[in-house]
């Protein structure tokens, strides 16, 4: 997986879009603007992160859930 | 033969939607869609830890910041293992100092090289032969090279192709032999006799009616 590592962790990828969905939830456009990361990387990213059930999206906006929150609550600054 | 048939029709065509894929890469699962908005090259090499593709891989890297500046991204593919892609780029990064920037595909089911017609059987039953696709922002197949597994790419060239599509499609206009940035352009032909004749008194530099050209 590119967003999780097989211990649970995030990469530092995956760190980075959590981050910038903590600073504010959005479009995959907008994540991969806030975490410097390329479209299609976030594009894949968000549908891993889903599918750990630490993102949830409507329309196309993407949010963090509460448990995508607490991971992210847990990231080093 | 029946088998030789069925491969022919189910090759991809300029114009044509690309064929949609999931596969598993380097930098994880990726889907065509995901490229969604942005051109694509996605391109074949035969097989890792060989001298030739280990040559296209570096020349591949050092276009790379030229072709984001045009909003095109580079997929590699080969059948090789993402265990073996990721050894090739460490040990091309150990000892050419070139980092290798984008995601390679490993299709050991060969699902994708299947779908764009990479495997050529006369050249190799099990490698994929050197394909590129540009594909552009609306996922369509814009331009299609295939090299032998014994002729390495020119980058050059696919930088060349890369701007004279987005110029034709900024401009509509076609690029002549030899284009190059800067160069003039071709005005599409005329439809009707109307329309040839109207041509010659616009200003452009014409040869005669069907052979327009302009600057950009």
């Amino acid at each position: 997986m590119a967003c999780i590592s097989p211990d649970g962790k995030p990469t530092v990828s995956g760190a980075r879009m959590l981050r910038a969905l903590k600073a504010k939830a959005g479009s995959a456009e907008e994540v991969s603007q806030q975490a410097g990361l390329p479209l299609f990387r976030v594009r894949s990213g968000l549908r891993e992160l889903a599918q750990a059930g630490l993102v949830s999206q409507k329309g196309e906006k993407y949010q963090l859930s509460a448990k995508g929150g607490e991971l992210a609550d847990s990231l080093p600054a | 033969m029946e088998e030789v048939k069925e491969q022919a029709i189910s090759l991809p065509r300029l114009g044509q939607a690309a064929p949609p894929f999931e596969a598993v890469t380097t930098q994880g699962p990726l889907k065509l869609e995901d490229y969604k908005g942005s051109w694509l090259i996605l391109f074949s090499h035969p097989a890792d830890f060989t001298p030739v593709c280990t040559t296209e891989f570096i020349a591949f890297a050092e276009i790379f910041p030229e072709l984001q500046k045009r909003g095109v991204e580079l997929l590699g593919l080969s059948v090789d293992s993402v265990s073996s892609h990721i050894a090739w780029a460490r040990n091309v990064e150990e000892k050419t100092k070139v980092k290798i920037p984008f995601p390679i595909i490993a299709d050991l089911n060969k699902e994708v090289s299947t779908a764009y017609g990479m495997i050529h059987p006369s050249q190799s039953k099990t490698e994929t032969v050197r394909c590129v696709f540009i594909i552009d922002d609306k996922q369509v197949i814009r331009t299609i090279l295939y090299y032998p597994l014994t002729t390495g790419r020119n980058m050059d060239e696919i930088l060349r192709i890369i701007d004279a599509l987005q110029t034709t499609d900024a401009n509509g206009v076609a690029t002549p032999a030899n284009w190059r940035p800067g160069d003039k352009v071709v005005i599409p032909p005329p439809n009707t006799q109307e329309m040839a004749e109207e041509r010659l008194k616009e200003g452009y530099e014409c040869v005669d009616w069907y052979l327009c050209q302009k600057k950009l």
